[in-house]
């Protein structure tokens, strides 16, 4: 992880260059994921499915390995000093360092939002995930933010369950009303 | 003119209240995510993909194209009053625009812009309506080698074309197509990716990918690095344009769709490179050269209409052979999918209601765009005031709400988030996210083309090229394949010579 801290840090050289290179974790995922695809298609039993000279494995075969090439020619470009462009945006400074708490947070609001869906209902647990979200994005209106969260929820609930006819829980708070 | 009598058709199609509806419900949502940051038209038609469970094809496809046009003539605004472009395709408009709206031309750049788009998307359009038909009909007895080829293209030029890094694009593919293995296999139903899990047999739905990569990745990205001071917009009065810069800018109007058309039928990455050789060619014949990069109107003109003309072009490769060259265009095939439709040359015999009532649809769209965005501008603009926050806990908020629309399970959202955080670290690292979605979208397509041609030749890898029309297809996969060598074989001559 990047913490962006311009110029050279006091800390040990080996630290430093795990940073600068971090993009070397990518290439350990795709290998991961290319060891991961070629065991799975390798274990795989096809004597009795298989019809036609390409059989299910072939493919998970091709992929695989095309990951496991892609993962050490990405090592090798890395280590030759080839960086991936970060994305920008409209809405992106990449001046500043990477906020990693607020995407944390985000995505703890957001994995809420699936545990509580259920037993609360979408009412309750999307106007929970907007104001959540909205909160980890920095807006602090405590007056206006619950009433445009339980708004947008309430809203989005009629139009989907009513008339588009895609079918939201609505939890207990639903059944009450 | 057989054409013509099925474009009628299709306006009847397309002038019924409910699809009327639709058009304009889509050209307004577009203005609004063009207008907006950090919205772009993939993420918002990939976001509204679960209406498709509710909605006929007709007019849900009539929606997104008018997301896909709106969009366009929404993302110019951004670009001429803020400077900063509301869609890739807007960055052009940007260098010319926002230094007349500082000069008080504000209304003439915009007015410039919205008329640029209105050209550009007629020209497009009709050059749609004549050689769609046509491209359709050539194609019109392809068998499974001939769309494995073509699909071997889109992934050959979504990795090579885009982006600045082959490896980084190519990495995106093969994450993309190892998502589309997850689940059974079409052919025998044999488990795979699915480590014995119910869930993961069904396989990850197309929806959940796209809405992950492009609306969840984007919003955590770019809340990790949110802008803490947004700019403010130019005010900016009524569009108009005076005589002397009408006649400046008729003809870059029609000059754009030239260059913009064919850009958007071939997959070179969409508006970008036709939205920035129009801005060129305007630069170069231009009177008044020495007004560029300080406010010319003709490189606000030029760009714009050739933008919207590549939105045209894309659509006729995607309508007649089923090949995305856009984001925008993946996420709508992808909507093809989920109502079965097999985009390609028997579309327009198979479904001409849906395809003519849809390029109908264009030319009504494009008037509505034309009404909405002219005398409307300064309201739009106000859009861009909305505070951050909610901008993205929104983008958030539905995202969440489609990934449950599609099956009603919470395990979904866990896999949406999962797909999320790898559309966060794709973006980190500068891994385009286009090619995941083309891999995930096509993938299984692809293999099962494959198989099948495969199946039919008895196993003979010559099955695969024995048609004219792969092999032609081949040769330009070759071609786009060998175009950095020959690239730098050029500039070395160049530089030589030099």
């Amino acid at each position: 992880m990047t913490t962006g801290t311009a110029g050279p840090t006091p800390g040990p050289k080996r630290a430093h260059w795990l940073r600068d290179h971090s993009e070397l974790g990518v290439s350990v995922l795709l290998l991961v994921l290319g060891v991961l695809v070629l065991t799975d298609a390798l274990t795989m039993s096809v004597d009795l499915t298989q019809r036609g000279p390409v059989g299910p494995r072939t493919v998970p075969l091709v992929v695989g390995g095309g990951l496991l090439v892609i993962a050490v020619l990405l090592a090798a470009d890395v280590l030759r000093g080839g960086r991936g462009e970060a994305e920008g945006g409209e809405d992106i400074d990449l001046a500043e360092p990477a906020d990693w708490r607020t995407v944390l947070l985000l995505a703890g609001v957001f994995l809420a939002n699936a545990v509580l869906i259920g037993p609360f209902g979408f009412p309750v647990s999307g106007a929970l995930l907007f104001w959540g979200s909205a909160w980890a994005l920095g807006s602090r209106h405590y007056d206006r933010d619950p009433l445009i969260a339980a708004g947008l929820s309430l809203v989005t609930y009629f139009v989907f369950d009513s008339l588009l006819g895609v079918p939201l829980p609505g939890g207990p708070l639903m059944g009450v009303v | 003119m057989d054409s013509l009598n099925s474009l009628i058709d299709g306006f009847g199609t397309a002038l019924t209240p409910v699809n009327l509806l639709w058009a304009a419900l889509g050209v307004l949502l577009g203005t609004a995510i063009g207008v907006l940051p950090g919205i772009g038209p993939a993420m918002a038609v990939a976001l509204l993909l679960p209406v498709t469970y509710g909605l006929e094809p007709t007019g849900a496809f009539i929606m997104f194209a008018g997301i896909y046009y709106g969009a366009m003539f929404g993302g110019s605004t951004t670009s001429i009053l803020l400077n900063t472009p509301g869609e890739s395709a807007a960055v052009v408009a940007a260098m010319e625009g926002h230094p007349m709206a500082k000069a008080g031309r504000g209304p003439q750049a915009l007015a410039a812009a919205a008329i640029g788009h209105f050209a550009g998307g007629m020209i497009g359009t009709v050059l749609l309506v004549v050689l769609a038909p046509t491209v359709a009909s050539l194609a019109v007895d392809i068998g499974a080698p001939d769309y494995f080829a073509i699909m071997v293209l889109a992934f050959i030029a979504v990795t090579s074309v885009l982006g600045s890094s082959r490896i980084r694009g190519l990495a995106s593919l093969l994450i993309g197509l190892t998502i589309g293995l997850v689940g059974l296999d079409q052919m025998t139903g044999q488990q795979r990716l699915t480590f014995g899990s119910l869930q993961l047999a069904d396989g990850v739905d197309v929806v959940i990918v796209a809405v992950g990569l492009f609306a969840i990745g984007e919003a955590l990205w770019v809340a990790a690095h949110l802008r803490r001071s947004t700019g403010e917009p130019i005010p900016v009065g009524r569009p108009w344009l005076g005589r002397d810069d009408l006649r400046r800018t008729w003809k870059s109007w029609l000059r754009g769709p030239v260059i913009g058309f064919p850009f958007g039928a071939i997959p070179a990455g969409g508006a970008e490179i036709p939205t920035f050789l129009s801005y060129v060619t305007e630069k170069r014949l231009s009177k008044h050269r020495e007004e560029f990069g300080k406010g010319a109107i003709e490189g606000v003109a030029g760009p714009e209409s050739a933008a919207s003309a590549s939105a045209a072009g894309t659509l006729v490769s995607m309508l007649t052979l089923g090949l995305p060259t856009t984001a925008v265009a993946a996420v709508m095939l992808a909507a093809f999918q989920q109502y079965g439709i097999q985009p390609g040359p028997l579309l327009f015999e198979r479904e001409p209601e849906l395809v003519w009532g849809l390029i109908a649809s264009l030319f009504v769209g494009m008037v509505l765009l034309l009404a909405l965005n002219l005398p409307l501008a300064p309201l739009w603009a106000k859009l861009l005031r909305i505070p951050r926050p909610y901008l993205y806990a929104g983008i958030l908020f539905f995202a969440a709400v489609g990934a449950y629309a599609v099956g009603g399970e919470a395990a979904d959202l866990v896999i949406l988030l999962v797909i999320g955080l790898i559309g966060l670290g794709m973006r980190r690292y500068g891994l385009p996210v286009l090619p995941a979605v083309i891999g995930v979208i096509l993938g299984p397509a692809a293999e099962q083309q494959l198989r099948r041609a495969l199946q039919i030749s008895d196993g003979s890898a010559s099955g695969l090229v024995d048609t004219p029309f792969s092999v032609t297809v081949y040769g330009v996969v070759l071609l786009i394949l060998a175009w950095p060598l020959v690239r730098k074989q050029v500039t070395r001559r160049m530089a030589a010579r030099r």
